[in-house]
């Protein structure tokens, strides 16, 4: 196993999502199906070998900081699932 | 011969003679998709009372002289793209009530070009998947065959134009999510370089790899398309300040002088005998056209399913952890906590293959796997890029199959992730390199399903894609093939 059902719980929790006991079995297996095949990459011997995180030899793209409109407040808001018109609301963070 | 059925250069030929009006064309269009749409399945969301007053906009400007370069034509758009006329739900019931407060760069393109945007597509859920049937509110069919998966994850993208539901569509490609699709319904499709086209307004599923394209009828309308959606945007960081050749140049006829290289790792295992007939046969075509033929070889091929899936679900994972229920998107109200609020928002919001790759792409980035998955498959993404610089000094471009098989019924691989993962095999090594690839008709199996070549180049080498493409279309006898629908 390349993966345990403990290990699709802790990882669950890393992402913020809650598994039923049935997910977690059902994932459980379907990862470890996954990650048993790109297992293959450890045949090849990358010592040496340069990242790529991009595709393209682009740099920074940097303007000049100057100050531009941005969203106004009420339509930053209007996708907000709660909000009092100044800011969104969440379940009391602070007991 | 009905409005709807032209191509899109045929239709903005009659606009310019003054033979037909947008809101003739937009009315057309609009009456075709209440036909077939029961069937097809593409449309998300239809927004008729703004087409057609687009359309009477685009009306007055031409008879005003002041005709963008797409003025009057009815196009959709894949609901990935932001867009504040209409929702933007990505496929998710996450988004479900999203609007977004602005329009992507390549959405007010279009706008500016004149086009009249008739609604947004189907998809896979954030653009994860190969058959759009992790759609949470439809699933696009195959115009070809009853029953039959259109392709993903611009599934509704490709369905609408084949099904004539739309003059061309955009849509996007991570892994082969416009080609694949492309492939499967009988139209052609771009993925561009990356950089090529402004991602801003795109819901990002992969940032490294994530680019914008055309689906269109055929090889002149994604010419024209391109011409449109290309170019520098100040507000997309990844996008490439070049210049943007007019690709109608492109489409010459004969390949004189040209060098096409066939990938031999691409015609291996698992390769469907009718689509390799057909690539062989589109083959043969390009060489009647004056092309050279030689044979190259992507050594890496066989590690580029395991790169790609664990760089995307990464990216994916990392992309994703905006969704929190806080400022867009679905919320729990049942919650009593932040952090339950966060687990149960995102539970119920996003869908099964979402949850799985962020489940595998947290997992690749966690404490202690990080060496041993992302990194190893970054590392082996380089491999993967030098194949293809060493491919490319020997040829000008390679063609291939764009998926190992025609379309296939609806439900047939739902349950094994892992077997669809391996179908992307063809197409996800273009977007690990960033290079533009691109699908064009090349026949049908004996079932009556169309069959694509795949086409790649270096690096900003599209004009080089759309003269080969072109040439394939003078010759493969597919261009006017329609499926018939109710």
């Amino acid at each position: 196993m390349k993966i345990t059902r403990d290990e699709v719980r802790h990882v669950a929790n890393l992402a913020r999502l809650d598994l039923s006991e049935a997910e977690v079995d059902r994932m459980t297996g379907q990862l470890d199906a996954i990650l048993t095949y790109v297992a293959k990459l450890d045949e090849l011997d990358t010592a040496g070998v340069a990242v790529t995180t991009h595709t393209q030899q682009v740099v920074n793209a940097f303007r000049e900081d100057e100050v531009r409109p941005s969203l106004p407040r009420e339509q930053a808001l209007a996708n907000g699932p709660e909000q009092n018109g100044e800011s969104f609301v969440v379940p009391r963070v602070i007991g | 011969m009905e409005y709807y059925s032209l191509t899109l250069q045929e239709a903005l030929r009659r606009l310019e003679a003054g033979e037909v009006s947008s809101v003739a064309l937009t009315e057309s269009v609009l009456a075709r998709i209440d036909a077939v749409e029961p069937a097809v399945q593409a449309y998300l969301a239809l927004d008729r009372e703004g087409a057609l007053r687009q359309a009477e906009q685009a009306d007055i400007a031409r008879k005003k002289g002041q005709a963008g370069p797409l003025c009057g034509i009815p196009l959709a758009i894949k609901d990935v793209l932001c867009t504040t006329s209409m929702p933007t739900t990505c496929g998710s019931r996450m988004l479900e009530h999203f609007v977004a407060p602005y329009d992507a760069t390549v959405v007010t393109r279009l706008a500016q070009a004149g086009s009249v945007l008739l609604g947004k597509l189907a998809m896979d859920e954030f653009a994860m998947g190969s058959t759009s049937e992790n759609c949470a509110f439809k699933v696009p069919r195959n115009p070809w065959k009853p029953g039959y998966v259109a392709g993903g994850s611009s599934g509704g993208s490709a369905a609408a134009v084949a099904a004539d539901e739309c003059f061309a569509s955009l849509g996007s490609d991570t892994g082969g999510s416009i080609r694949q699709p492309a492939s499967l319904c009988g139209t052609v499709g771009m993925k561009p370089t990356y950089g090529r086209v402004s991602r801003y307004g795109l819901v990002a599923f992969a940032s490294s790899l994530d680019q914008i394209g055309p689906l269109t009828k055929d090889v002149r309308d994604c010419a024209l398309m391109m011409n449109v959606i290309c170019g520098h945007d100040p507000l997309d960081s990844t996008s490439l300040d070049r210049t943007v050749p007019d690709y109608t140049e492109a489409l010459q006829d004969g390949l004189k002088g040209i060098r096409i290289g066939i990938p031999r790792e691409y015609f291996g295992q698992g390769l469907d005998p009718e689509v390799d007939a057909a690539v062989r046969q589109g083959m043969a075509m390009l060489k009647d056209a004056g092309a050279e033929l030689v044979e190259v070889t992507l050594p890496h091929t066989d590690y580029c399913v395991a790169v790609y899936y664990l760089i995307a679900p990464a990216e994916a994972s990392s992309n994703l952890a905006r969704f929190d229920g806080v400022r867009y998107g679905f919320r729990d109200r049942s919650a009593d906590s932040l952090i339950e609020m966060y687990n149960k928002s995102r539970s119920r919001g996003f869908g099964d293959e979402v949850k799985r790759r962020i489940l595998i792409g947290t997992y690749a980035l966690s404490s202690g796997y990080y060496d041993a998955f992302y990194k190893k498959a970054s590392q082996v993404r380089t491999l993967i890029k030098e194949d293809f610089a060493r491919a490319f000094a020997a040829c000008d471009l390679m063609v291939s199959p764009v998926a190992p098989t025609p379309a296939w019924k609806i439900g047939d691989k739902a349950d094994d992730p892992l077997a669809l993962y391996l179908s992307d095999i063809l197409t996800l090594s273009a977007n690990l390199a960033g290079i533009p690839g691109m699908s064009v008709p090349c026949g049908f199996s004996g079932a009556g399903l169309p069959i694509g070549m795949q086409l790649q180049a270096a690096h900003f080498n599209e004009a080089v894609l759309l003269r080969a493409a072109y040439n394939l279309e003078q010759r493969a006898g597919v261009v006017g093939k329609k499926p018939v629908l109710a």
